[in-house]
């Protein structure tokens, strides 16, 4: 993976000086709270319900094992002993004090982390497929792509005060994991007709109040073109996007209302004037970092491992632990391992200061050093050899991290709601747990097959919702925590946004209403038909029925 | 306010006149950009420096025609979360060539002031709450950047990553070949 | 009776406190003044503007409160869990510390 230079080093700790100066300008009185905000915001520093948040930006989702390692001593040191992994692929803290943070910044920069433009009015750090470099279908690792861009992103002169949060998300594979569509860029690897490997360019996508689709701007863009093309995006949306109301101000709406082709009109012009007169320096850096991002030196396996196949013999819940959480690797005798951070009754994404040092140090001795985060909250470890599978499922079921439950019911993207986050109007994790309860069974959840349920705490959809199997919405009522429920949401390269399916449930009610549809899907599925294929078939009604009729 | 050029204060020479003052016989002057497309035969012979103030709403390429008499574009932050003036002096510089002062006016803070001057901004509308020592170490606490192209033209410059590590693998690839050499 | 309470985050370690009868900021609801008549909330709204431009706290706002016995209990669940700590990590927050409240977050 990548690793810092002397430049890269130099930068992160100008900006922690940088931000230490803030720090003390602000407690001294110099800078009043409305300068000083979008300046912590910069540096990933939220306030939230019961105290400061920072987040610090996982780039691309990849760590090392020292990085996880220091990010469970920050939590142990700073914070209260947890960490709470996102869906942007990042990791926040819940209770650091203003004055500790220079030297969390500190702690992070000697790993080569920081939290810059983890949040503000800013490009936010760059996410992708978290099987990246492993995936069995993938055409070109991203990564150098992401690392060019986080380097290209980090304190942009012109694009660090835009009219609202910008995100970008990257995949180099058909399989779209890193959920493109719903981002204000996408960036989608394809290959031309002549073989080549390109980017098509998405604008647009979006959850919040007004969730959308992407719109392609450009279906194939050359890889040297890449930078000087998302500029021109960016200046386009920087000169033109709302800054009149904060609800309208992302690329979404401006897309919106231009109409796409007005909007590929305007980035084209843009892009033909400014040229392209840095794509060779950008070239040579990109050719730099992507020397970082070699695969490790993989040994000459046989695909097939007995002792593997032995094992899941001799152990039946190891056995459902492979078929579940264990994903086909391109190298041969290798295997990706995804660890749920969803147990019954758990907080969604959380993980203690003891769980990152137990998944760093098997990273360490299975895995390359290598630690991937996924936008469904979990972890990764990617370069697993199939035989040390058994190895690495019982260390992880030691410490109950061996939850056999990826991609199914339980495996619940939760944002941290009110319990956390001073913009939500209800909780989330509290029906993400009453949900992991009653389908805590596991042979239920793989006769349900794939599903996703993701619960967000307000209309901002940070949990994702928009765009899950079955969507939960909190909403405030009356002062009271009421939930809408929407079903048909995707985030992959068949992209929707899942529709409200009726009037809202009080908290107690959700569980059995996602059972009511739940018991519906098998009722009417076809043959080997996954949840949202049997949604696609015959929409909402039945599921209407099901909640609403004998109310 | 005081105008802040290469990391000092100056003197401020320029009047600002409003849509209906009466163009002085000389002097450098400021004019709104109504005014310069509609007295733009009268300015271009006027005995003394010309500005346009420029909103931040308007497009760039609209100023193309009268670049030719200006010496300044004054660009503005109404607050200094609003950045489209960012994109405005990038164009300036690098797609329309624009080789005169622009100038930050409107909420203008040290905190912000790297960015500007990367951006193209070489002059500064302040207010009196920051001593030149306060500005100074704000332009200068980043000394690096990724960005391409971006530099400022004068004074403090921070260095250019990219580039610099292309001059440092030839550095490199040099003294490996020196090594080889003298071997 | 109901009445009003002023609350912020300290600065320096962003932890939530509630303006007390000697106008001081204290950690525990308990220690809150409530503002039970206009006069006072009019008070409250100075104290706010002073405050926020300040050093000591930020973010300051009033909330509805409802006296019971001698306790402070916030009409919003929000409020509530603010002056507790997260309804799922009772080992956290004030509540953790005893100076939460004898109230339930959820009412």
């Amino acid at each position: 993976m990548y690793r810092y230079d002397e430049f890269d080093h130099r930068f992160v700790r100008e900006r922690t000086t940088q931000f230490r100066d803030q720090v003390t300008r602000r407690l001294s009185g110099e800078l009043t709270e409305d300068e000083f905000k979008p300046l912590r915001l910069m540096n990933g520093v939220y306030l939230q319900l019961h105290a400061y948040m920072l987040r610090v930006a996982v780039p691309y989702g990849t760590l090392s094992a020292p990085q996880m390692r220091q990010l469970a001593m920050i939590a142990e040191r700073y914070d209260r002993g947890y960490g709470h992994f996102t869906t942007r692929q990042n990791i926040q803290y819940n209770w650091p004090a203003l004055k500790d943070l220079p030297d969390v910044l500190d702690h992070l920069a000697e790993v080569e982390m920081h939290a810059i433009q983890t949040s503000g009015n800013c490009i936010r750090n760059v996410t992708t497929d978290q099987w990246a470099g492993v995936a069995a279908d993938e055409i070109a690792d991203p990564r150098p792509i992401c690392e060019l861009l986080r380097q290209w992103s980090s304190l942009h002169p012109e694009f660090s005060f835009l009219p609202r949060k910008f995100k970008i998300a990257v995949t180099g594979a058909p399989q779209d994991r890193a959920a493109v569509a719903v981002h204000d860029i996408g960036l989608h690897m394809h290959r031309n007709a002549d073989g080549e490997a390109g980017w098509e360019v998405l604008a647009g996508g979006g959850q919040g109040r007004t969730p959308m689709i992407a719109v392609t701007v450009r279906d194939w863009l050359p890889e040297r073109e890449l930078l000087p093309y998302l500029e021109a995006v960016m200046r386009v949306y920087n000169l033109h996007g709302r800054r009149d109301n904060k609800y309208k101000a992302r690329i979404k709406i401006l897309i919106h209302e231009l109409g796409a082709e007005e909007f590929r009109r305007q980035v084209e012009e843009e892009f033909a004037r400014a040229g392209t007169p840095e794509v060779e320096v950008e070239q040579r850096e990109l050719a730099r970092i992507a020397a970082y991002f070699a695969p490790p030196a993989y040994e000459d396996l046989q695909d097939v491992s007995t002792e593997f196949e032995l094992a899941k013999n001799g152990n039946r819940d190891f056995a459902n632990w492979a078929k579940i959480n264990v994903a086909e690797h391109k190298a041969p005798g290798y295997a990706i391992v995804n660890i749920s951070l969803k147990p019954v009754d758990g907080i969604p994404g959380d993980a203690t200061t003891e769980e990152m040092n137990l998944v760093a140090d098997l990273s360490e001795r299975y895995s390359a050093n290598e630690i991937r985060i996924t936008h469904r909250q979990n972890l990764v470890l990617p370069y697993v050899r199939k035989r040390d599978l058994f190895a690495v499922w019982s260390a992880l079921n030691d410490a109950g991290l061996a939850i056999a439950n990826l991609g199914h019911l339980g495996d619940i993207i939760a944002c941290p709601g009110m319990d956390y986050c001073a913009l939500a109007t209800a909780r989330s994790i509290p029906i993400a747990q009453d949900i992991s309860r009653k389908f805590a069974d596991l042979k239920r959840q793989y006769d349900v097959g794939p599903l996703t349920i993701n619960i967000s705490g307000c209309i901002n959809a940070c949990g994702h919702h928009h765009v899950a199997h079955i969507g939960i919405l909190g909403v405030d009522k009356k002062g009271k925590e009421f939930y809408q429920i929407t079903l048909g949401g995707a985030s992959d390269e068949n992209a929707s946004i899942g529709k409200i399916l009726g009037p809202g449930f009080s908290g107690e009610e959700v569980p059995d209403a996602i059972e009511k549809i739940i018991e519906t899907y098998i009722a009417i599925r076809g043959e080997s038909e996954t949840f949202l294929q049997t949604y696609r078939r015959v929409g909402a009604d039945p599921f209407k029925e099901a909640l609403y009729a004998t109310a | 306010m005081r105008l802040l050029k290469n990391g000092e204060f100056a003197s401020d020479d320029w009047t600002v006149l409003s849509e209906d003052d009466v163009l002085p016989l000389n002097g450098d002057v400021i004019v709104c950009f109504d005014r310069l497309m509609r007295d733009y035969a009268q300015l271009k012979a006027h005995d003394g420096r010309i500005a346009v103030s420029f909103p931040n709403d308007c497009a760039v390429e609209d100023l193309d025609d009268y670049l030719d008499i200006l010496d300044k574009v004054v660009l503005t932050f109404p607050v200094f979360t609003d950045g489209r003036a960012y994109s405005q002096a990038r164009q300036l510089r690098q797609q329309f060539a624009f080789e005169g002062e622009i100038q930050a006016s409107g909420n203008v803070l040290p905190d912000q002031l790297a960015f500007m001057r990367q951006c193209g901004f070489d002059v500064f509308l302040v207010n009196g709450r920051f001593d030149a020592e306060q500005w100074q170490k704000a332009a200068t606490s980043m000394t690096l950047t990724y960005q391409n192209g971006y530099l400022p033209e004068r004074g403090f410059a921070p260095a250019d990553v990219w580039k610099r590590r292309e001059v440092k693998s030839n550095d490199q690839l040099r003294s490996d070949f020196e090594e080889v050499w003298t071997a | 009776m109901t009445g009003k309470i002023l609350t912020a985050n300290r600065v320096d370690d962003g932890l939530v406190v509630f303006l007390n009868g000697r106008g001081e900021w204290a950690e525990a609801l308990s220690e809150a003044w409530l503002g039970e008549h206009d006069s006072t909330i009019a008070e409250f709204e100075d104290i706010a503007s002073a405050a926020g431009a300040g050093t000591e706290v930020t973010d300051v706002y009033l909330f509805d409160a409802e006296r019971d016995g001698d306790e402070f209990v916030p009409a919003h669940i929000r409020e509530r869990i603010r002056a507790l700590g997260p309804t799922v990590r009772m080992d956290l927050g004030k509540q953790a510390e005893g100076i939460g409240g004898a109230f339930n977050a959820l009412g």
